[in-house]
């Protein structure tokens, strides 16, 4: 473990600032949810790294957890994606505007 | 250079890469293989940094389960390539890299300002310990016994709730 703490940081903010983009710049719901898997990603970079530097076990426990919400997360939300499309029959997410007022 | 070396900057380099093809790619299907790709590097990551049972996760939760879900979505509804988008409005996309390099700048910067690697300990044989399904699952079993519990009730609601919200009809 001779790689400093930071080098792993660092991926884990670059990883989550380029999910930033992808959901600001991004206008298929679907890719705007895989950027959203993206920045949950480098959140539990972080947790593993930390955990890993600390030598304790309870963070890796804490991505596990995400990890079962994210899967919740996501067949949640792409049932929510596949209920729109029948309405709409798009996944654009300009389109899809029935909340805006 | 070791090998630790090599292989955490080779895993690093194909996240970083990854995660930028997914977001440019206007094809979803190559921004999903992407994706995959990405999360098979970051379980390198996870590997170096010695907590194998989160690697194996990984690999088998979101590389495998979740993305083929992922993928089968995309192929189900008709994945139309999205249009240029930096002629359409590039203001927004103009909005989103200031937007993303500011929070770039802020992490980095808080990263390297708080100095953790002064603190942190590199205790190889703890970690490598911690990192091991025994003990996180005598974790798992005795101290969190409550949250994975709920974890397990979380996943039933969303079983239940996608098959009640992608049904045919509401009634």
């Amino acid at each position: 473990m001779q790689i400093p703490i930071e080098y792993y940081l660092i991926v884990s903010a670059f990883m989550f600032v380029v999910g930033v983009a992808g959901v600001l710049t991004r206008r298929n719901a679907i890719v705007v949810f895989m950027s959203v898997e993206l920045m949950l990603n480098s959140a539990n970079l972080t947790m593993i790294t930390f955990a890993s530097f600390m030598g304790s076990s309870v963070g890796q426990l804490f991505v596990f957890f995400v990890m079962t919400v994210a899967a919740a997360e996501a067949a949640i939300g792409l049932a929510i994606i596949i209920a729109m499309f029948r309405n709409k029959l798009t996944v654009n997410i300009d389109e899809i505007n029935i909340l805006k007022w | 250079m070791t090998l630790e070396t090599v292989l955490f900057f080779l895993f690093a380099i194909v996240a970083a890469f990854s995660a930028v093809m997914m977001i440019t790619r206007r094809n979803a299907v190559i921004s999903a293989l992407f994706l995959i790709l990405n999360l098979a590097a970051l379980a390198g990551l996870y590997l170096l940094l010695s907590a194998q049972f989160i690697a194996v996760a990984q690999v088998i939760v979101y590389a495998g389960a979740i993305m083929v879900l992922f993928l089968f979505v995309i192929m189900l509804l008709r994945p139309e390539t999205e249009k240029k988008f930096m002629e359409r409005n590039p203001k927004i996309k103009i909005f989103a890299f200031v937007i993303a390099g500011v929070i770039f700048i802020q992490i980095a910067y808080m990263i390297f300002f708080t100095n953790p690697s002064a603190t942190a300990g590199s205790d190889v044989a703890a970690s490598v310990q911690a990192g091991t399904i025994e003990s996180i699952g005598r974790q798992l079993f005795t101290n969190y016994v409550l949250p994975f519990e709920a974890a397990g009730f979380l996943l039933l609601a969303a079983t239940i709730g996608a098959l009640v919200l992608a049904k045919k009809k509401f009634e």
